[in-house]
């Protein structure tokens, strides 16, 4: 399997196989706008995302240890000691663990609460946690990811036209990471999963995630398609085309690598601890590194390539090509071609390459 | 760039690596001796305790933020409350410039909570008897018979008659030392009270309210000068009163100066500038105050007199503190949080090493032992951090740790797909290592770039247990860069160098048969010293030799090394 991998990967290298994602960029990129008007579409049609406590204010407790896992102990307590809490919801989270939630209580009733649980579930005190969270806290957190959402964007969007020498590279790597974020989002209303702060966090770290993908798939197509102008063989669509299915290896080993950690936090957290901070990152997480790499791939460098490739210099040099192709110009007459060039360093392509 | 020979350069980069860790060992090492551990602190929701999220506000404020003068403030407050309250190793900390989050191991009982959530209330009482902080002995009691009366209706603030039998016998039992003494809510502005100084060193038995800390406009700390305007080496805490305030001190001050001109000890002389329920100074009326700038002078140094003019300041602004979220963590679910992410962790890391071993046959050792120098780092750096910053490792910051496992180990993925690369284009192993670091180092450098980026903006913008999170992905960016450059490539230019290695053997990951490059190349390396080999490929030497020819005759622009050529040598 190794093997039958790295000759995938040889083959990606070479040209012999290649998979066109700039030459069907158009198909990519309507698909891509489409899965990101579905996923705006599927929160709205759903009536708004299912938001955690943390969002809309009320108390919690958490009963660890418990034999018996009938939801119907914990809402009779509270029925019975906090008969005016509304919005009651008490449900088995993981193997022995059940959680309540309701509207804020007062102190008292907290502390009454917590002491009836832990009696009617026959845990010791150490077990039973409470927590209180005000309607606003929620909304702290969502203001200060939207704040650092759009100065990460800023910042990175300067960094990487800084970086590359072109804002298109960072408008299409910026695009790409919307697209993952929207896309992920979308996956979260659609099998409404609970957003929480630390799912909110999670598709900040996508992001990041995201973004550090788009940079090294634009490292190796900054490289093939430097100095496009003096070679002859590909276009500058295909050289793009091949820095994509070369990296095409890395970005598998990549999202395997990053899916795995965050799996193994998934699995405990979903299954054995319970909802939670580990749970809900790491949920985010693996959702969107998933969607990440897709991103980059279909989005990011299809986008790209459909920027550029409209530029009078980048259209000129197709055409060169397509004379040569086609046995217009011959091979040896390109001397007065690569002179209207910047003089960039020549990229000196080793392997003989045929395109089919 | 030094001409070093690349052997050379890998055994001073893996030595300075091993001096990283040795340094930062010793840090640990030296760290125990003052407090510090070889264990990192934990936040809360692993050890178990009570945190709580409060945001002050100023109360009349239009505003729903504090500036950061104010919070500061409030941490003070918090903390003296927290203190005052006899609960130990809390901490108090602010968080994203608006929010005191109190952080406390085990339970807060009512009363504490109660205690932290009440607003800051400075009021100015005059005193009426003032004695020793102690419980007064039973036989030392004021018989039943001489209790004071209070039963004519008192004529001013200053006036005995505010205390009553009751009130008398609360003021001797009352001991400064017990913490109970102090509820700011429970002192009825109007009525005459019992409070403790705030050093615990004397108790009161106050006045009603005559002045409000709101009506203080202004307070400062200077030398105190004398009559002639020359300074006379103290320090002094001014108060500035607002219009109103003004007169009414004037009032007062003219009363209790009659008490100081009868008998300059009397008790009545003083007021009490009070605070959360306690005195914070009790000064003599020396004069009439007739322009509402009193000056207080006492044994002040410079930094009491400042932090008094401080507290003073914020009497003009009372602070409100409502819970934003409160969080109790069983001991119980703290410790199964950390052994479960413990054990997340270790799996994901297994996962890891298989997947590398598979994917990078023996190679793939190096990603592992890579992997193991960043974790050992990022250890040694937390618990450095734990003991100079105090930072304390959360669930957050523990899942943090495990995702970056992933993005390190992508730093290496990305470095070996790029020698993969030089060797399908036909390079010799050990050339295909110099070649490939010259162009990963650059991807590497940028994408740790933007890992960095984002932790620090998450940093910036976090709040809550997220800090934890964005603070050792943070940290294991740098890990990752560092171990990079100083572990990963140094091993591989070594590795490269060995025969295994060098010639690509089949379980090397690097078998130029497996990779498909054109066998011909192959041999070169083996011929070629390692040093003097310049790492072109026949190709490309005839294509450098063909662009040479053509830019002597042309003299065109052409360039004549190729980028392979020109980096070769670093």
């Amino acid at each position: 399997m190794a093997n039958a991998l790295s000759t995938f990967g040889n083959d990606l290298h070479s040209g012999k196989r290649s998979y066109p994602f700039v030459g069907k960029r158009n198909v990519w990129l309507l698909l891509a706008t489409l899965l990101v008007v579905l996923s705006i579409l599927v929160p709205v049609a759903k009536g708004g995302f299912n938001l955690g406590i943390d969002f809309r204010g009320g108390s919690e407790f958490t009963v660890s240890s418990v034999e018996n896992e009938d939801p119907s102990v914990g809402e009779k307590i509270i029925a019975e000691k906090a008969p005016e809490a509304h919005d009651v919801r008490v449900t088995n989270i993981a193997p022995n663990t059940m959680r309540a939630q309701m509207s804020t209580l007062t102190d008292s009733q907290t502390l009454d609460v917590k002491k009836s649980l832990q009696d009617a579930y026959g845990v010791s005190d150490q077990d039973v946690t409470s927590s209180f969270v005000g309607p606003t806290w929620g909304a702290d957190v969502t203001r200060q990811a939207f704040v650092g959402l759009i100065a990460f964007v800023i910042l990175a969007l300067i960094g990487m036209a800084l970086y590359f020498r072109t804002w298109k590279m960072s408008l299409s790597a910026i695009a790409g990471l919307l697209f993952t974020v929207v896309i992920t989002v979308g996956i979260y209303a659609l099998v409404d999963f609970e957003i929480t702060p630390s799912a909110i966090i999670g598709f900040l770290t996508i992001l990041s995630y995201s973004l550090y993908d788009s940079v090294v798939v634009f490292d190796k197509i900054r490289e093939n398609t430097e100095g496009y102008s003096e070679q002859k063989k590909r276009t500058f669509g295909e050289q793009i085309n091949l820095a994509v299915n070369q990296t095409l290896v890395r970005s598998i080993n990549t999202s395997v690598v990053g899916v795995l950690p965050v799996g193994a936090i998934l699995f405990i957290g979903a299954f054995i601890l319970g909802a939670g901070t580990l749970r809900d990152l790491s949920l985010a997480l693996f959702v969107g590194i998933i969607v990440g790499t897709i991103g980059t791939i279909l989005v990011s460098a299809p986008m790209y390539a459909a920027l550029r490739l409209s530029e009078k210099k980048i259209k000129k040099h197709d055409q060169y090509i397509e004379d040569i192709r086609s046995g217009r110009v011959k091979e040896e007459d390109e001397g007065d071609h690569s002179s209207d060039s910047d003089g960039g360093s020549v990229r000196i392509e080793v392997n003989p390459v045929n395109l089919g | 760039m030094a001409k070093r020979s690349p052997l050379a350069k890998s055994r001073a980069a893996l030595v300075s690596m091993a001096a990283l860790i040795i340094v930062l060992c010793a840090g640990v090492f030296g760290s125990t001796f003052s407090g510090g551990s070889w264990g990192t602190k934990l936040a809360l929701d692993l050890s178990g305790g009570t945190q709580m999220v409060l945001s002050p506000q100023v109360v009349g404020s239009e505003s729903d933020t504090v500036n950061s003068d104010q919070l500061n403030q409030a941490v003070e407050i918090i903390r003296q409350r927290v203190d005052g309250a006899g609960v130990s190793e809390a901490e108090v900390s602010t968080q994203s410039n608006k929010n005191v989050v109190v952080s406390v191991p085990g339970n807060l009982d009512a009363k504490t909570r109660e205690l932290i959530q009440a607003s800051a209330q400075m009021d100015f009482r005059p005193v009426l008897v003032s004695a020793a902080p102690g419980k007064v002995a039973d036989d030392q009691k004021t018989p039943e018979k001489e209790l004071p009366k209070g039963d004519k209706k008192p004529e001013n603030a200053s006036d005995q008659n505010w205390i009553t039998a009751d009130l008398w016998r609360q003021f001797e039992n009352t001991d400064c030392a017990a913490a109970s003494s102090d509820k700011a809510e429970n002192q009825d502005p109007k009525k005459a009270i019992v409070a403790c100084s705030e050093d615990g060193s004397e108790k009161f038995i106050l006045g009603p309210v005559e002045v409000k800390g709101t009506d203080i406009q202004d307070a400062s700390h200077s030398q105190v000068s004398n009559s002639s305007g020359v300074s006379t080496g103290q320090w002094g805490v001014n108060i500035q009163f607002n219009e109103v305030a003004k007169k009414k001190f004037e009032e007062v001050t003219t009363r209790l100066y009659s008490f100081y001109g009868a008998n300059q000890q009397d008790a009545r002389a003083r007021f009490a500038i009070m605070l959360d329920g306690k005195v914070l100074s009790s000064p003599v009326a020396q004069a009439v105050i007739t322009d509402g700038k009193p000056q207080i002078t006492g044994n002040f140094t410079e930094e009491s007199a400042s932090a008094l003019a401080e507290q003073l300041k914020y009497g003009a602004l009372p602070i409100n503190f409502t819970i934003q979220s409160e969080q109790q963590i069983s001991a119980t679910l703290g410790a199964d949080q950390l052994k479960m992410g413990l054990i997340a962790g270790l799996i994901g890391l297994v996962l890891v090493f298989i997947y590398s071993l598979f994917q990078y046959r023996l190679l793939g050792f190096v990603t592992i032992a890579s992997l193991v120098v960043a974790g050992l780092i990022s250890y040694l750096a937390i618990v450095l951090l734990g003991w100079s910053i105090n930072y304390r490792l959360s669930l957050a910051g523990i899942a943090g740790l495990i995702v970056a496992v992933g993005q390190t180990a992508d730093s290496f993925i990305v470095y070996f797909e790029r020698i993969r690369d030089e060797i399908r284009e036909g390079r010799t192993i050990p050339a295909a290592v110099d070649h490939g670091w010259v162009s990963a180092r650059k991807t590497i450098l940028a994408s740790k770039a933007v890992n960095l980026l984002a932790a620090v903006v998450l940093y910036v913008v976090s709040v809550g247990s997220v800090r934890g999170f964005a603070f050792t992905l943070g940290l294991t960016a740098i890990a990752d860069l560092i171990v990079v450059f100083l572990f990963t490539h140094p091993m591989l230019s070594l590795l490269a160098r060995t025969r295994y290695f060098g010639e690509g053997r089949r379980h090397s990951g690097l078998s130029p048969e497996s990779l498909g490059a054109v066998p011909l190349y192959r041999g070169a390396g083996r011929i070629r010293k390692p040093e003097d080999s310049d790492g072109l490929t026949i190709a490309e030497r005839r294509r450098a030799a063909r662009a040479q020819t053509q830019q002597a005759s042309s003299a065109g622009s052409v360039p004549t090394e190729s980028t392979g050529t020109k980096e070769a040598g670093e």
